[in-house]
């Protein structure tokens, strides 16, 4: 095998939590009560614009979690007279689907920073210029060409504006039919066919008046495409985004972020997820003593500063690692591993908003007649949590699950800042931010690295919190009621008119 | 009611008391005290020796419970547990590792933590709320919904954007302010001018987002209907009825943050260079220096103890339901 496949730790619970989300989304579709508040969701343009952001960026990162070592070049054999197959020897490093793919800007380091699209570094160096006819060369200050950006360009001064131009319409030009393309399967996937022919389909769409809405949809995937596109026409032969201090493209290390926010995001809620759960319910619906250690032991949890118990967590595994050296084999298992500890630990100190919740709206429906009835029927107290309470508070994991996801992977920056986030070789938006911060201070200032991770971030997080508010407003039922008639209604209906 | 509070506050000290043994078992038994000083004192190169007098210098060489080698009560006091844990109750933390009184520490760096998120918390709530009483008061209009999503965007951007942009714009741009620094006395103003005023932009989206929750949620309520039907005008219903029930909410809920401002915000505090206890904690956890991190969660849970019975009380003045529970 040219390969051999690494399952990192995360990258098993995000295989987990994809089938979970499979059976989930299968589930669903078969119950008619369910489905209404999905529909709710898909229905909202601003809900189903994000969507498409976040599928942009849960690609990416999928992409980023199929993990394995490549298989290094056969060494020259001096023993060829033997038979047996010889042993394969993989490479130390482990890479990930996304890095192959992004193997043509990954591997071009230039020496040190250089703005994006730049042809030339950013800071001045002596070079030597060739000297006629054998005489050694003068040396001069200055700004020297970039081993990769621009390389293909013989004058860069004449040569540099028309060629970004020309490349980025040809992406522009591109992205049209790929746009129509993308449009018509993605409607065509999900509409029925006798309408597809239609004109006043079409129409409505254009108006925006389907019921899904396709145009806000078709919308977000046009300015998609007509950024991505000419990005990666971009990236064959230039730094997008610029390069980082020691020469690493920064729209690479913006993309393999993506994974780290978004494992922190998901995996944090997730793996506490049982406990909060389990506890909350127990805590309303059993009451009594049981109820009295559970709330000892959230508000005891809760009491101690989330930022120090993470420190003081990151700090137990750090000592560990180092008494344990042996137990990953390489730097990317104990960066993943430091990933998941994070991920732990962030939910250990986030586990009780949830619980406190489920708690509340346990006590709420024990009280209630058909629980009352499960009772009469002689039910055991774990069924009824089980059968009767559980899918009754479904609503509310399901809101606070995406309503935590932005707030995590902002968490993630800040704890990276502290020194307590992820593993300094892990890539993420915090290690961005950190190493970039001091780099405002430069004269002339170098701003890409912390731009792109703004933006990136920005886009992330401003998508999820859209997403989260739909679903909140679908599957609140005091939301339903109350606010959103007055949020949305008469907006929607001045909008319409 | 005063029976309510006697038991919240006993509740209180047991919820303490967890909270001292879950660091302890944290600091010095997951985290040994040989695996901070083969830490501290670096991995490769450490003798045991090194660890035994790196120990003995800080006094963690002793027993951890239970010490057998001691005469009469010196049995137990004469142990880590209790020297290192039990004394924090009586406000005694003992030195940080390069050998300072955190007491000492925590009482200067106390004033320039206030200095900055006293502001920060009040002028904050009055933008945040003012803010949100305009979207609700124009509620389904235009003006409501791009102030929400303008909420929507401000909290969508990371804490550590604001700091780093607000230095650019106003300390490295417009020369307005220092981009770091502190001075005592009034020559703080201009060093604080700029972490406050980035603190409350940072602030206001999650903040306004939520109280206009609270103020829709009101709204809806049945009384204000019957406000309404009374003939009142809606700005009279609005700020007689809506406003006054909707603070009962909003100060409960701002009562518990109230005592956590002592611990000052980690990192502005770090980014503007503020000596508050903010930075020192960041500086303690930088420097893997436990005594000072043990301390500081171990005041950071008193102050949020304190904020929750704080919380508990001001919800029996409020609201006469508490006080029969």
């Amino acid at each position: 095998m040219p390969f051999l496949p690494v399952i990192l730790w995360t990258d098993a619970l995000i295989y987990l939590l994809l089938a979970v989300v499979a059976v989930f989304v299968w589930y669903v579709r078969r119950h008619a009560h369910l489905r209404a508040p999905w529909w709710r969701v898909a229905q909202t343009p601003a809900a189903m614009s994000a969507l498409v952001v976040l599928a942009v960026f849960v690609v990416i990162g999928l992409l980023d979690s199929v993990h394995f070592r490549l298989a290094l070049p056969a060494a020259p054999d001096t023993r060829t007279d033997r038979a047996a197959p010889r042993e394969l020897a993989y490479a130390v490093d482990v890479k990930s689907a996304l890095d192959v793919l992004l193997s043509s800007i990954a591997n071009r380091p230039e020496r040190t920073y250089s703005a994006p699209l730049a042809t030339h570094a950013y800071a001045k160096e002596t070079v030597e210029l060739p000297g006629k006819d054998g005489e050694p060369g003068r040396q001069v200050r200055d700004y020297p060409r970039l081993k990769y950006g621009g390389a293909h360009l013989r004058d860069p001064g004449r040569d540099w504006g028309p060629d970004v131009l020309r490349t980025a319409f040809r992406g522009a030009a591109l992205a049209l039919p790929l746009w129509l393309l993308a449009a018509l399967v993605l409607v065509a996937a999900c509409t029925p066919a006798d309408r597809l022919t239609s004109r006043d389909f079409w129409h409505a769409v254009w108006r925006g008046k389907t019921e899904v809405p396709w145009r806000a949809i078709l919308i977000t995937l046009g300015l998609l495409l007509l950024v991505v596109v000419p990005v990666m026409l971009l990236s064959r032969h230039y730094h997008v985004l610029g390069t980082d201090k020691v020469g690493l493209d920064v729209l690479y290390l913006s993309l393999k972020s993506v994974r780290t926010a978004l494992v922190i995001g998901t995996l944090t809620t997730l793996v506490m997820l049982p406990f909060s759960v389990m506890l909350g319910i127990m805590a309303g619906y059993l009451r009594g003593w049981v109820d009295d250690l559970i709330q000892y032991f959230y508000t005891t949890l809760n009491s101690i500063p989330g930022v120090l118990l993470i420190a003081a967590g990151v700090l137990v595994l750090q000592v560990y690692i180092e008494t344990h050296p042996d137990v990953f084999p390489t730097s990317a298992q104990r960066a993943d591993f430091r990933l998941l500890w994070l991920c732990i630990i962030l939910g250990i100190t986030s586990w009780t908003g949830l619980c406190r919740l489920l708690r509340g709206e346990a006590l709420k429906l024990r009280e209630l007649e058909y629980v009352q009835a499960a009772q009469a029927f002689g039910v055991s107290q774990w069924r009824i949590m089980a059968r009767h309470i559980l899918p009754n508070v479904m609503h509310i994991v399901l809101i606070s699950v995406v309503m935590d996801f932005s707030g995590l992977v902002l968490a993630e920056a800040v704890l990276s800042y502290v020194g307590v986030g992820v593993d300094p070789s892990m890539i993420s938006f915090g290690t961005m931010i950190n190493a970039a911060r001091l780099e405002m201070g430069r004269e002339p200032m170098v701003w890409w690295s912390l731009a792109s991770a703004f933006v990136f971030m920005l886009a992330l997080v401003l998508a999820a919190n859209l997403f989260a508010d739909a679903v909140r407003d679908a599957f609140d039922p005091r939301v339903r009621v109350g606010a959103r008639k007055l949020r949305w209604g008469k907006t929607t209906q001045a909008g319409e008119a | 009611m005063y029976a309510y509070i006697v038991r919240r506050v006993v509740y209180a000290v047991f919820i303490l008391i967890g909270v001292n043994l879950i660091t302890f078992a944290l600091f010095f038994k997951v985290n040994t005290p040989d695996d901070i000083a083969r830490l501290q004192l670096g991995v490769k190169y450490v003798t045991p020796e090194a660890i035994a007098q790196w120990k003995a210098d800080r006094g963690y060489d002793k027993p951890l419970l239970y010490n057998a080698r001691a005469e009469g009560r010196h049995k137990f006091t004469d142990t880590i547990y209790f020297e290192k844990s039990v004394e924090m109750f009586r406000f005694n933390f003992g030195r940080s590792d390069d050998g300072r009184d955190i007491a000492n520490e925590i009482s200067m760096r106390m004033w320039p933590s206030l200095a900055l998120a006293v502001p920060v918390f009040l002028v904050g709530m009055l933008l945040q709320i003012t803010f949100a009483l305009m979207m609700a008061f124009f509620r389904a209009t235009y003006l409501d919904f791009w102030g929400v999503v303008l909420c929507v965007v401000m909290m969508s951007i990371s804490g550590l954007f604001y700091i780093i942009g607000g230095q650019y714009l106003i300390s490295k741009l417009w020369n307005l302010v220092p981009i770091s620094g502190y001075a005592t006395g009034f020559d703080a103003f201009k060093f604080l001018v700029l972490p406050v005023v980035v603190g409350v932009i940072g602030g206001v989206g999650s903040g306004a987002r939520w109280y206009r929750t609270i103020f829709l949620e009101e709204v809806g309520k049945d009384y204000v209907r019957t406000a309404r039907a009374k003939g009142l005008s809606e700005i009279v219903v609005f700020f007689r009825h809506v406003l006054r029930n909707a603070m009962i909410p909003i100060l409960t809920g701002a009562v518990v943050v109230i005592p956590l401002l002592f611990m000052g915000s980690l990192v502005s505090e770090s980014f503007f260079g503020i000596p508050g206890l903010g930075s020192y904690t960041i500086e303690a956890i930088q420097a893997q220096d436990f005594a000072v991190v043990r301390s500081m969660v171990f005041i950071g849970s008193v102050l949020y103890i304190l904020g929750l019975l704080l919380t508990d009380i001001s919800y029996t003045l409020v609201d006469p339901r508490v006080r029969f529970e």
